[in-house]
């Protein structure tokens, strides 16, 4: 019941969010209508972030407790955040065609993020090509812990190759996130990202579940045969 | 400490001991190097004024996929006659396990390099012969953060179908900072960089070094037991 509330209200807030983004707010000064993309964009990656960090945190919790639970939350994660990852790269192509005029350039940040992409690919690979259920939760950590740890220096090295993106203008040191932005363009893009929130709250929730009852029908099929 | 150290030391001696009789691992490296280096003068144009540039690059692929090969076979030798199982009972520390395989795979890596830089050298008529020292201390160091990570992985991918196939594909997304630290740094060094920007990539080097034979040290027990 929980869930479906969480799912009804995530619809709403996409709902609202979108149509405030996509149509009441108003285009850009400079980049006009393309840059409505950015109401995606931005919440894709921030929720496609939280994952791998959920996905860090299971990963420990598991090596630490032993417990499925953890396992379970982390292969979850894993899964939401590669989606939201891809289509973070998808968004930022069809906004970088019109605006730098190629689908993808080495710039640091789109570098930064397909090899996210590759990693956490990776980790679904790993875990489907081993039979074992717990060796599968162990080597599953095991790269969940390391790429978690890996991130910061790919993002140091990348960045120091080569830098283009346009500077963040939300999460910035020198200045409040109100300064940066109108408001008109904010409001939309906050109900947005509290609706990717809500959204992937519930695709967690769901993906737990089909984890446990998958691990129920195990038990099951390894009982009857007993 | 001086128990775990005599550890270290044992199980790197058999090993080397193994590799000095049976000669596979290095002669095959050696041999799949030097083949890489004819197919990159038939891939690439390589003259003498580019080839400050593109050495780093040609070279760091060349140790890397001769390194993986190694370290698909790093584990081979124990796992024949259930060897693994017998040094797993003994009263060992796995981190002496750890580090004996990573130590093995880095002298196999080191030996092939030493080899292939004059090689190269000669081959692409590449003037290094007074920066040898310094190119050698700094492809050592990335072959270093190749083996922590690679030997990690070696294990984690042990038991996986297709596990020839899986480590590269996890493997080399988590190596970008050694990769473009080592390339890096030798292109400085051979004058086809800027040169104050050796310190910090000479820190990012260390600092993986540092960060990823801890986090293996720590996390292979898990990944050898049951």
């Amino acid at each position: 019941m929980a869930r479906r509330i969480l799912g009804t209200l995530a619809l709403i807030l996409i709902v609202t969010g979108l149509y405030w983004g996509l149509v009441e707010a108003p285009p850009d000064a400079r980049q006009g209508e393309t840059q409505r993309i950015m109401y995606l964009h931005i919440p894709s990656i921030l929720v496609a972030y939280l994952s791998f960090f959920i996905v860090f945190v299971g990963s420990c919790l598991y090596l630490w407790k032993g417990e499925r639970r953890d396992d379970n939350l982390a292969h979850s994660a894993a899964e939401i955040g590669v989606l939201f990852t891809a289509l973070t790269i998808v968004e930022g192509s069809i906004w970088g065609k019109p605006t730098w005029g190629v689908w993808w350039t080495w710039d640091a940040r789109l570098t930064l993020t397909a090899i996210l992409l590759l990693i956490f690919t990776g980790y679904l690979l790993l875990r489907s090509l081993i039979e074992d259920q717990r060796r599968a939760a162990v080597s599953g950590a095991i790269l969940g812990i390391i790429g978690f740890l890996d991130i910061p220096l790919i993002h140091m090295s990348v960045y120091w190759w080569r830098t283009l993106h346009q500077p963040p203008s939300i999460l910035r040191p020198d200045k409040a996130p109100w300064d940066n932005i109108d408001p008109a363009m904010l409001w939309p893009l906050g109900i947005n990202f509290v609706a990717f929130l809500l959204l992937f709250f519930y695709l967690l929730s769901l993906r737990i579940h089909l984890g446990e009852v998958e691990e129920q029908a195990r038990r099951d099929r390894l009982h009857d045969t007993a | 400490m001086t128990g775990a150290l005599r550890q270290v030391y044992w199980l790197l001696w058999k090993d080397l001991l193994l590799e000095v009789r049976r000669r596979d691992n290095l002669l095959s490296m050696f041999f799949f190097g030097l083949s890489l280096l004819f197919l990159f003068s038939f891939a690439f144009e390589i003259t003498s004024d580019n080839v400050a540039g593109m050495a780093p690059g040609l070279l760091w692929l060349a140790f890397m996929f001769s390194g993986t090969l190694a370290l698909g076979q790093l584990f081979q030798g124990d796992r024949e006659n259930d060897c693994l199982d017998a040094l797993l009972l003994a009263p060992m520390d796995r981190g002496a396990y750890y580090l004996a395989k990573v130590l093995f795979n880095f002298s196999l890596m080191a030996l092939l390099e030493i080899f292939i830089l004059p090689l190269f050298g000669i081959l692409f008529r590449l003037d290094f012969w007074h920066l040898l020292p310094d190119v050698l201390l700094y492809t050592l160091l990335g072959t270093l953060g190749f083996c922590v990570v690679g030997v990690l992985f070696a294990a984690v991918t042990l038991r996986a179908r297709a596990r020839a196939l899986l480590l590269p594909v996890l493997l080399f997304p988590l190596m970008i900072p050694v990769i473009l630290g080592t390339v890096r740094t030798l292109q400085i060094i051979l004058g086809a960089g800027a040169a104050p920007d050796l310190v910090p990539w000479f820190r990012l080097l260390v600092g993986f070094d540092l960060i990823f034979i801890t986090a293996g040290f720590l996390l292979l027990e898990w990944v050898l037991d049951g």
